[in-house]
């Protein structure tokens, strides 16, 4: 761990407020990637059936 | 076209709805902001610019989803697209009448209001000026937003967070325009900016409007 | 084979799906090593201290968010022009990160500005122009998200996003106008070219390059989704018809 000095808390805020936006935003789209993905088998699935 | 632009203004005026209600806004937001700041007649002549455009801003906002919305519904935005007249054409007499029953009335009572926010003397010329060159550009950028969103069931909202951010020029130099001219400056600059913005909006947006019109109709 | 052969939402599966393991890869190792780079082993600066590392994270998503707009302005284009679905899509999968990276830029630019001029906020003309340039994508976001029909919004979002490019540009040079008028033109952001040394320039390009593996990573990714959402409502559709 580097010695931030003074700075320690906007530095560190910064990029915990960076990895968490970001980590938001990945997850966001990987969940949506999943959900959407499993519905189109789903439904493809069932027009085969029919 | 001239029809048109009559059957507008008279359908805006008998309905009663934009035409009155732009001016009581405006009005009523000019009366709020002091007792917001507090009476202080310096501070309140120091903001004044500010508060009147924005104040015309919002006013303007509040019958732009008319535009569109009431022929949309009726079914005759229908009928006027298939009209001998060009869609684009139509677009610019609605926002013609449009600024006629808002921006028109509220240039002129921004005078008025500039006596009750103690606006300097100075400034009450470039008040007029710079309303009545800057407000055909809110209605010109508010037929677009209006255009965009005129398939939408309750679209108010969502037209006013998209015509919001298109405002920022229009307001900063009309605004600045008022500023300078209290303080005496030269007010050249700004006022031709803002000349130039509304004649932009008046010559590309009617276009823009009209293909997103085309779209919604679809 | 031309470029325009990518078009097809087929096509464009098949590359990305094989394309997305290692982007993500790649973008996980340049990012990493920017950042760990830029956090453990540079050195602070004279007069900012550490503070100086926020500059690895807020100068690459500034970066990303305009550049997330200007890819987006490029697509709708395509899309008026040619019609080719992926790249309206793409275009719509793109405004989220840019929405995210401008609200990056924004709070580190604070968390940066609170210790070293004093203020979180300023009204200066960069600053300015980019809250402006976050509600535009509030606003791009939003009109997606109410139209129903697929092809109505893709048209309706494509011209929006050229109308508000112009008045992007108006606003930005309306905004260093309005500044100008109060701050007789005392800036208060750093030039950058001439400040960076070679120490900060070497990790910061590093990151930029990771911010633009990740950007290029999450659209694709988002693009995908976004061709398989229309697929399942066109099925779903098919099947109400039958």
């Amino acid at each position: 761990m580097p010695d931030l000095g003074t700075y320690a808390v906007p530095v560190l805020s910064a990029y915990g407020a960076t990895i968490a936006i970001i980590a938001l935003l990945v997850w966001a789209s990987w969940r949506r990637g999943r959900k959407v993905r499993a519905e189109l088998h789903a439904l493809e699935g069932r027009r085969k059936d029919a | 076209m001239i029809a048109l632009l009559i059957r507008d203004l008279r359908l805006a005026i008998r309905t009663g709805g934009g035409f009155g209600l732009g001016l009581a806004f405006f009005l009523i937001i000019a009366v709020l902001v002091p007792f917001g700041v507090g009476p202080d007649s310096a501070i309140l002549g120091r903001i004044a610019p500010g508060i009147l455009w924005v104040g015309a801003l919002l006013s303007c906002l509040l019958s732009l989803d008319r535009i569109f919305a009431l022929d949309f519904e009726d079914g005759s935005l229908d009928l006027l697209a298939t009209a001998p007249i060009p869609l684009e054409g139509l677009v610019g007499v609605k926002a013609i009448s449009h600024w006629l029953t808002t921006g028109l009335p509220l240039t002129l009572a921004a005078p008025v209001l500039g006596l009750l926010l103690s606006l300097p003397e100075e400034a009450y010329l470039w008040l007029i000026a710079s309303l009545l060159i800057g407000t055909p550009a809110l209605s010109f950028i508010g037929a677009f937003g209006a255009s965009l969103t005129v398939g939408i069931k309750r679209g108010g909202l969502l037209l006013s967070l998209l015509v919001l951010p298109l405002y920022v020029p229009t307001l900063i130099f009309g605004a600045e325009t008022i500023r300078r001219g209290a303080e005496g400056l030269s007010t050249t600059t700004p006022l031709i900016m803002l000349g130039a913005i509304t004649l932009g909006t008046l010559a590309v947006l009617p276009f823009a409007a009209a293909a997103a019109i085309r779209v919604n109709l679809r | 084979m031309s470029f325009w052969e990518y078009a097809n939402p087929k096509r464009f599966m098949a590359l990305s799906s094989a394309a997305l393991p290692w982007l993500t890869g790649l973008t996980a190792l340049v990012l990493g090593v920017g950042l760990i780079w830029g956090f453990f082993f540079t050195p602070d600066d004279f007069r900012q201290g550490s503070t100086v590392k926020i500059i690895y994270i807020h100068v690459p998503s500034a970066f990303i968010a305009i550049n997330a707009w200007l890819m987006m302005l490029v697509t709708s284009l395509v899309w008026l022009i040619r019609r080719h679905h992926v790249s309206v899509l793409a275009a719509r999968a793109a405004a989220p990160i840019g929405l995210a990276m401008t609200a990056i830029g924004l709070i580190t630019g604070a968390v940066w500005g609170q210790p070293m001029w004093g203020t979180w906020w300023e009204w200066d003309p960069r600053l300015t122009s980019f809250l402006i340039l976050g509600l535009f994508y509030l606003g791009y976001i939003a009109l997606w998200e109410a139209i129903d029909d697929a092809d109505t919004a893709a048209d309706l979002t494509s011209v929006l996003c050229i109308v508000g490019s112009v008045f992007a540009v108006l606003s930005r040079y309306a905004i260093l106008f309005w500044n100008q008028g109060l701050h007789q033109g005392a800036s208060l952001s750093m030039d950058r070219e001439e400040n960076v040394h070679d120490v900060f320039a070497y990790p910061l390009w590093t990151c930029i390059i990771g911010f633009v593996l990740l950007f290029i990573t999450l659209v694709l990714l988002r693009t995908r989704t976004e061709i398989r959402a229309r697929r399942v409502k066109a099925l779903i559709s098919r099947e109400r018809m039958a």
